[in-house]
């Protein structure tokens, strides 16, 4: 899958308190989470996106709290894909689980900037930074991930084993 | 090969003679937890894959307790989701408001946890139970769907960080401190991906209550558990209480460390994380001229018996200051009774707390104690990130009760030496 689309730059240690306030977390359906997102860190981000934007932030992308509300928020906004140097691990699992794609590529995280144009090319494993002209090899998953991905995510894995062991219904 | 006691576990857990950081397994879970802001999620991602049955109804825990008793119609709502699920799959351990508490401090007040288990659960902090010497670890709600149905998670192995704390622990100094000292020194990803393993001869010396802080941070840190190996305090408070024996573990002295960091203790001084991350750390002592308007006491961090009674020693006989709101959030039913029992609620009454009911409440900005444009609050809870307890202007310092407990009585940020100095009111 290529994903094409704008930068919207952020920093490090971005925390889901940001991506997704508690104060919202009274519900869990997508598209209210998604009129929310970011808007502790950036008031204007929601008005701001197009669909199939891109977020790009330093080190320890979605620090702090388990909420799976933190990648449904960001992808009910719009975003196709976060570029980063690092995720936290929860937030990593999460968006697995979720569908939203992520990259680790600190080198295409740092160079590139808000409104650049970004083409990530997921079965490649590249980052191109259009407007820069430039390249970037992301991280590749581990082959047990990369086969959740393929499957459609955790519950359709879980799903096959316990078909496969007999012990579903 | 020797092995950490996190590999231990792991590997006896996923059936092999001994794991490798970076190996992924599929481990059999003793106990998946979620609370009312991450089962509701976890239950409809259950439900939509077209799982029929929890695994094992005794093995999952679920307990509203972030939002209850419930703030407002919304989650209210959410929380009725968890009742009706609780009660269609006959989950034995539904906690019901009343008879519930913090997750992380009721679950191994009931027994629910035990040495060498393996337990997920959808809650960022539930790193906190390493401090039985479990294996333990934040998810998110589709984790947590899939150990309902499946009873097993899949695990990097996760590489260690050994940290040994030598010297005697100064009076007023806590696990809080000790923790927030070392978020400090390493940063909020310095243990990312890694198990945090605590040792050393002041963790010896440390409480079960102190463990469980510290331990219950390790997320603060990035990292994906926290672990104190068990010896004879936590034989003790196991006894008579946990369900099930366990296995107890320990890391062969030559267990491979991806690093270690020593800390001496004896120096330490009450320290303050100050807006806005738990590792923007300084001595309380610097920070006296930091006006408050609320403080916090409790949570799933600082919200059993001992950290209340330490609040208790300062606030004794003394007075909340006139500007100051100060809020007491008791883990669970149990520590809401024991702390009437001895003295300890009266005296914190009594100095012009406010004691609420257990709840996560306001350490994530939910109700009872939100904060409003520039305020700022002293709270021995876990995170103080922007708009973390409220407004995005508002600012969180995050400390022990020891500090929390002199910051209310002086309206400002003090150590518990500059209050006690000045004598009781009565």
């Amino acid at each position: 899958m290529i994903l094409e689309g704008t930068v919207h730059k952020f920093g490090r240690d971005v925390d889901t308190d940001v991506i997704i306030p508690a104060r919202y977390l009274n519900t869990s359906d997508a598209a209210e989470l998604g009129a929310h997102c970011m808007e502790d860190i950036d008031t204007e981000f929601v008005r701001r996106v197009q669909l199939g934007d891109i977020i790009v932030a330093a080190e320890n992308f979605g620090c702090g709290s388990s909420r799976e509300h933190a990648p449904v928020a960001i992808k009910a906004a719009g975003v196709s894909c976060v570029v980063a140097a690092s995720f936290a691990r929860i937030f990593y699992r999460n968006a697995i689980n979720t569908g939203l794609p992520i990259v680790v590529c600190p080198q295409a995280a740092a160079a590139a900037q808000a409104g650049d144009r970004l083409r990530v090319d997921l079965a490649a494993g590249t980052v191109e930074n259009v407007t820069r002209g430039t390249m970037y090899a992301a991280e590749p998953f581990p082959p047990f991930m990369q086969e959740l991905i393929a499957r459609g995510g955790l519950l359709p894995y879980v799903a096959a084993q316990l078909k496969e062991s007999g012990a579903r219904g | 090969m020797a092995q950490t006691i996190t590999e231990k576990i792991l590997a006896r857990a996923a059936g092999l003679d001994e794991v490798q950081p970076g190996q992924i397994i599929e481990a059999p879970v003793d106990l998946a937890l979620a609370n009312d802001i991450t089962a509701p999620m976890a239950i409809a991602e259950f439900e939509k894959a077209g799982f029929e049955h929890v695994f094992d109804p005794a093995k999952i825990a679920l307990v509203p307790d972030h939002f209850t008793p419930n703030k407002d119609v919304k989650s209210a709502g959410q929380a009725k989701i968890l009742r009706e699920f609780a009660r269609k799959h006959a989950v034995v351990n539904y906690f019901e408001v009343g008879r519930m508490g913090i997750e992380h401090v009721l679950l191994p007040e009931q027994g629910l946890v035990s040495p060498g288990d393996v337990i997920v659960g959808a809650d960022s902090h539930t790193c906190t139970y390493g401090a039985v010497g479990a294996f333990s670890t934040g998810v998110g709600s589709t984790d947590f769907a899939a150990a309902m149905a499946w009873g097993k998670v899949w695990l990097r192995v996760p590489e260690s960080f050994r940290f040994v704390y030598s010297g005697t622990l100064p009076k007023y100094i806590t696990g809080k401190d000790l923790v927030l000292h070392t978020i400090g020194l390493i940063g909020v990803d310095g243990a990312l991906y890694q198990a945090m393993e605590f040792a050393g001869e002041a963790i010896a010396a440390l409480s079960m209550d102190g463990r469980f802080t510290m331990c219950n941070m390790a997320i603060e840190a990035g990292a994906k558990s926290g672990v104190v190996a068990p010896d004879a305090t936590t034989a003790a408070y196991l006894a008579g209480r946990a369900r099930r024996p366990g296995v107890v573990f320990a890391s062969d002295a030559d267990a491979a460390y991806a690093r270690t960091l020593e800390i001496d203790v004896a120096e330490l001084q009450p320290t303050v994380a100050k807006p806005h991350l738990p590792a923007n750390t300084a001595p309380a002592a610097a920070l006296a001229d930091t006006a408050i308007d609320q403080v916090v006491i409790g949570s799933c961090t600082n919200g059993r018996l001992e950290d209340l009674r330490q609040a208790a020693e300062i606030l004794r006989g003394r007075r909340v200051h006139p500007n100051v709101r100060l809020i007491i959030l008791p883990g669970t039913q149990q520590v809401c009774l024991d702390a009437a029992a001895d003295g300890t609620m009266q005296a914190l009454i009594e100095a012009g707390g406010a004691f609420s009911t257990p709840t996560c409440g306001p350490c994530l900005g939910g109700h009872m104690g939100v904060l409003a444009a520039r305020e700022r609050c002293v709270s021995t809870t876990n995170r103080n990130f922007v708009g973390r307890m409220g407004d995005v202007t508002s600012e969180v310092y995050l400390a022990s009760p020891y500090v929390a407990a002199a910051s209310a009585i002086a309206g400002h940020i003090a150590t518990p030496e500059m209050v006690l100095s000045k004598g009781r009111a009565r």
